[in-house]
């Protein structure tokens, strides 16, 4: 069991779509290093599940794992960012420890 | 191109509220959005479940409902008070909710740019799965809280509104306003879905609520203007009062029915025209109430149906008085020629007084009409809330060919008018003042025919007294006048003839002989 599950929604292959897709994909590779299972979902191919979970905005990824439950909303183009949001102590040099603290 | 879109701009879809229909001469530009925008609490959700509910019940036409503010398990429970049993409709798969309510508690991060795919993506499924119609999307402003970028989300929403448009279906989209005068909507929506604004108010005048609904712009259709009343009625909804929308075009009939006291059909000329309204003026305590159970019991005795709605006496006041003029109410309501509905003017708003009035009448089904007293239901309104509850309520008995008697007390003791009658008395066919005359140091009783629309009648003054059998009308005052004005003045009885030569009127010198 992956410590990470993501699920990353999207609208179509619009540019700002693949966008997030790399960005995404990016952070998973350096910062979670393969600890990860990210689900990507196009919500014109399956509304429903955009609909269960209440999304609204694409892209929106969702951090269901660990908890707590988080939403980051964007094309994800800040990494800095991204990781604050998703809890994720920077495995990058440049960082000091605290700037992945909550 | 433009000139389909013109073409098919003209159909309208029926609504189904009640009166809103007729404002709208149709109902709402087909295949359009149309925003409907409102202060806090001026009905804008109702109005949206409304719309979709109606679809469902009365033209097998199923809807989607996409909730910004409130949850879904809300808006169910709250508009099960109107019987509208949305969870029973998204079984059958007639509605179905698209959920964008905010959820408490939940952390959203905003990393770089986003659209409203999502939303948007959810909205074309649900409208596919149920094969909606109807569309309706309650309260826009709540999206604004939910996300920083006002920017994005105007283009969004102007994307939504343009698929809703591609989709093919009629859409209420609601939108919050800060004041009921001002701006038509917050964050200036009504740039992006300006085709059509429908505005809802809830004003506070002289600390009564009247709601009010404004046809603002349908564009490329037509519309009644201005604001009309509406009001909320349980296990209903909304329900829209059409005033001017009303037409003109009652028919007019020369039968005769009895007053319910001969010397007053005869001073009318052979008693009111079935299908007249007829107002009763005068002071407390000068036998309104008794004339108008004169005129219910005349109905009743001849067998027609009569409805009395009282808003100044109890049952038991009312029945009692009748039974000490020799009528029995309670036989006739026994039989079912009488019915007799009391209620305190404060109980309702003047609105839902006047909708349960017609529902009352509509019901009952009477040839005969009285209401005691109009001036009454003064209290519970702003003045040009009553004006328009008098002429809802006139046009719909004339409508219905109802005899209608409507009383209205008068503010002083001698002479004076009251508002009701500023009001009324252009509605009206007929009318009938009672006022006291002091006449040497006594209070008598004077009674005079000041309209009677098609007929001629008595023009005199004539005193009345009140026995056990009810009101006896008598002869002329001759020696007095200034009687309707208040400023009495005496004369001398050869000054009277001198007076009357210099006018003489066959019609008044035939009927002053006879009495």
């Amino acid at each position: 069991m992956n410590k990470y599950r993501l699920k990353l929604y999207v609208t179509g292959q619009t540019p700002r779509a693949e966008r997030a897709i790399a960005n995404m994909r990016h952070i998973c590779e350096v910062e979670l290093g393969g600890q990860y299972d990210l689900i990507i979902i196009d919500v014109l191919e399956d509304p429903q599940l955009a609909e269960d979970e209440k999304i609204l905005a694409t892209p929106t990824l969702v951090k269901e794992l660990p908890a707590p439950l988080r939403r980051l909303i964007g094309d994800l183009s800040d990494n800095e960012k991204v990781l604050l949001g998703l809890d994720i102590v920077a495995a990058s040099p440049a960082q000091t420890p605290q700037g992945g603290n909550k | 191109m433009r000139t389909k879109q013109r073409s098919s701009a003209l159909k309208k879809m029926k609504t189904g509220i009640d009166g809103f229909d007729l404002i709208c001469q149709g109902g709402l530009p087909r295949g359009r959005t149309t925003l409907v925008s409102g202060t806090a609490g001026s009905a804008k959700t109702i109005f949206a479940a409304q719309f979709l509910s109606i679809g469902i019940r009365r033209h097998k036409e199923t809807g989607v409902f996409v909730t910004f503010e409130e949850t879904p398990a809300d808006i169910k429970s709250n508009m099960l008070g109107f019987g509208w049993d949305i969870e029973k409709w998204q079984r059958e798969g007639k509605w179905a909710f698209v959920d964008a309510s905010p959820e408490p508690g939940q952390e959203t991060i905003e990393i770089g740019s986003y659209d409203l795919g999502a939303l948007l993506a959810r909205l074309e499924h649900a409208v596919k799965k149920v094969g909606a119609s109807r569309v309706a999307l309650d309260s826009l402003g709540a999206i604004f809280s939910q996300f920083t970028s006002v920017a994005t989300l105007r283009h969004e929403m102007l994307r939504i509104v343009w698929a809703l448009k591609r989709m093919g279906v009629t859409a209420v989209l609601t939108a919050e306003r800060t004041q009921e005068y001002g701006e038509i909507a917050r964050y200036g929506i009504e740039e992006f879905v300006a085709d059509n604004v429908i505005i809802l108010r809830n004003v506070l005048e002289e600390e009564k609520r009247r709601r009010t609904v404004e046809i603002l712009k349908f564009r490329g259709t037509s519309h009644q203007k201005g604001e009309y009343p509406f009001t909320v009625v349980p296990a209903e909804g909304i329900i829209a009062i059409p005033l001017s929308a009303m037409e003109l075009k009652q028919k007019s009939s020369t039968v005769r029915v009895s007053s319910g006291n001969s010397e007053l059909d005869e001073m009318c000329g052979g008693g009111f025209f079935r299908d007249s309204i007829i107002l009763v003026s005068g002071a407390t305590g000068t036998g309104k109430t008794l004339l108008v159970t004169q005129f219910i019991a005349g109905g009743a005795r001849n067998q027609e149906k009569c409805l009395l709605l009282a808003f100044e006496e109890s049952r038991e006041q009312l029945f009692r008085n009748a039974t000490g003029w020799g009528m029995d109410f309670a036989k006739m309501e026994r039989e079912g020629y009488l019915k007799v509905i009391c209620e305190y003017p404060e109980v309702m708003g003047l609105e839902d007084h006047l909708i349960k009035m017609k529902r009352d009448i509509a019901k009952f089904k009477p040839t005969r009409l009285a209401v005691d007293s109009l001036s009454a239901l003064e209290r519970v309104s702003t003045e040009k809330g009553f004006r328009e509850f008098v002429i809802g309520l006139t046009s719909f008995t004339k409508h219905e060919e109802i005899a209608g008697m409507f009383t209205s007390t008068t503010p002083t003791l001698l002479g004076g008018t009251s508002i009701t009658e500023a009001h009324i008395s252009t509605i009206t066919d007929s009318i009938v003042l009672l006022r006291y005359v002091e006449m040497y140091g006594e209070m008598r009783r004077g009674l005079t025919v000041l309209k009677m629309r098609g007929s001629k009648h008595d023009k005199n003054i004539r005193e009345f007294s009140i026995n056990c059998e009810g009101i006896h009308i008598g002869r002329p005052f001759r020696d007095v006048s200034g009687i309707l004005s208040g400023n009495l003045t005496h004369f001398r009885p050869e000054e009277i003839e001198r007076v009357a030569d210099l006018f003489s009127e066959e019609e008044e010198v035939a009927l002053s002989t006879k009495s």
